[in-house]
């Protein structure tokens, strides 16, 4: 049996609809392990003090905010070459929450600029680059609304998923030539995970576990609404043609 | 509760605005999932 | 190709075509800067080359809804389509057409408009040419735009929305060329780059472009 038999939204409904609720539970779990491991036994850390637990949420969202984007676009790229509608319904339903990890990144990111930066705003090459991923959230999820048509929809947000996509990845190393960083978090990211100490990476990884299972949950769960809209669709208009075209 | 320095507030507050995004994503994905689902059950039974 | 070029310019000169108005869009901006921040000469003369820079984009997005809008109106669109021009180019003369008739009138208009903002010399040098070299990509991002959103209800606004986005490489490069070159820096990195970004949009786009219309013409 193929990965590509779920693609029959009925046999994806079954079989995901079930795991949606343990899904939900793991991820609270491991979240309330992580963030409770961050937040009250963790120490601080000798230069910033007990603001080093926002990267408890930072982090990880910012993680997120970044697969969703790539998710977006595996998706998309299978709905348009193989026409599987669950891969564009899936495309759609993990926007919203790439937007909220996105904003998550951007609201901790600001809040932690303040006592280290002090300013709630620089425009640091990373803070840009999320703002702009923010702007291109924007336009994706208006794009899916403003069409009525859902295949029509599907094909045209694929196609500047694709298109963003690029200019996404472009923007990023514009932003880097415009203005030369001066972000803290290499010491805190995750391409530098050797510098951090292993009292704060433990409770981050858990934590970032717990986002990725929130995040995959979601995802399914929102999945499985759009497919029964597009059901509930289907029905009307079927429903409509009876009427109007007697058998 | 635990002493949290003279960044007390920073960290609250961004606790709290993330984990009511958090939130607010959870519950609002959860309820349109029930409407759909009550919406579906209506259609279906209408149009049998 | 030719034809549909032609017919575009004649189209958007003809009374009513919305030739002139970019340009006075980027005038009154460009006018309503001085008024916002105060008439300093110091301040005016930093910020000039970014002004003029955003200005001339936003000028540029007023235009792109007609891009396809007037001919999905009046339903000569699905004509076009089953030319023996194919799709991409059509984009392409499309493009190439709105950067005749709003691009390259803001390139020539952009230096008689920095000496209201006290742009130096080499600064209008270099705002022209970073101009001249960026304004055909913003023109081809906005036909991709454009038919993303044509036939959208409310398509305007969702056009601005996708494609200011997508803007933002461009603005980085063109308005860092201008900033360095009045300061007498050297601009070729800049330059470079927003040509490379130029030369593969005009490579890629329009074929996404031409992609986007397709499924809307289904």
């Amino acid at each position: 049996m193929s990965i590509w038999s779920y693609a029959n939204p009925r046999k994806f409904l079954d079989t995901t609809g079930p795991w949606v609720p343990w899904l939900m539970w793991l991820s609270a779990a491991v979240l309330a392990v992580g963030l409770v491991w961050g937040f009250f036994f963790t120490p601080e850390a000798e230069r910033f003090g007990s603001s080093v637990k926002i990267i408890y949420l930072h982090v990880p969202s910012a993680l997120m905010a970044i697969n969703a984007w790539l998710m977006m676009l595996v998706a998309s790229l299978i709905w348009l070459i193989r026409r599987h509608h669950v891969s564009a319904l899936a495309a759609r339903a993990a926007a919203p929450v790439g937007m909220v990890m996105t904003l998550i990144a951007l609201v901790t990111g600001a809040i932690w600029g303040q006592p280290m930066w002090g300013t709630w705003w620089a425009w640091d090459p990373r803070l840009t680059s999320f703002l702009i991923l923010f702007l291109f959230y924007l336009g994706y999820i208006a794009l899916w609304t403003a069409i009525p048509d859902p295949d029509q929809a599907a094909d045209l947000t694929s196609v500047l998923c694709l298109v963003g996509s690029v200019f996404a990845l472009m923007s990023r190393y514009a932003v880097n030539f415009w203005n030369q960083g001066l972000h803290q978090g290499a010491s805190l990211s995750l391409d530098k995970q050797e510098n951090v100490a292993d009292v704060f990476w433990v409770p981050l990884l858990v934590c970032m576990a717990g986002f990725v299972l929130l995040f995959v949950a979601l995802v399914l769960l929102r999945t499985g609404t759009e497919i029964r809209l597009r059901r509930i669709r289907a029905l009307r208009a079927r429903a409509r043609r009876a009427e109007t075209v007697p058998a | 509760m635990m002493d949290l320095g003279r960044y007390a507030a920073e960290v609250i507050s961004a606790w709290g605005a993330s984990l009511a995004l958090l939130g607010g994503l959870v519950w609002w994905s959860l309820r349109r999932d029930r409407q759909v689902r009550a919406e579906l059950e209506k259609t279906e039974r209408d149009n049998g | 190709m030719r034809a549909v070029l032609g017919r575009d310019l004649r189209l958007a000169v003809r009374a009513g075509g919305g030739f002139g108005l970019g340009l006075a869009f980027f005038l009154i901006v460009v006018v309503l800067v001085p008024f916002g921040v105060g008439p300093e000469t110091e301040i005016l003369s930093r910020i000039a080359p970014g002004i003029l820079w955003v200005a001339a984009l936003l000028a540029a997005l007023l235009s792109l809804d007609r891009i396809f809008a007037l001919d999905h109106e009046d339903g000569s669109l699905p004509l076009l389509a089953t030319a023996p021009l194919p799709l991409e180019g059509l984009a392409l003369a499309k493009a190439l057409a709105h950067w005749l008739t709003t691009g390259l009138p803001l390139v020539v208009a952009a230096p008689i408009l920095g000496v209201l903002l006290h742009l130096s010399g080499p600064g209008m040098l270099w705002l022209l040419v970073s101009l001249a070299i960026g304004t055909p990509a913003l023109s081809l991002i906005g036909t991709f735009g454009a038919a993303l959103t044509v036939g959208l209800r409310r398509g305007g606004l969702l056009l601005s929305l996708i494609v200011l986005p997508l803007y933002v490489p461009v603005l980085i490069f063109g308005a860092e060329a201008a900033r360095r070159g009045a300061d007498g820096l050297s601009v070729a990195t800049p330059l470079l780059l927003l040509g490379g970004i130029g030369l593969g949009c005009a490579a890629l786009l329009p074929f996404a472009a031409a992609a986007a219309l397709r499924v809307t013409l289904r």
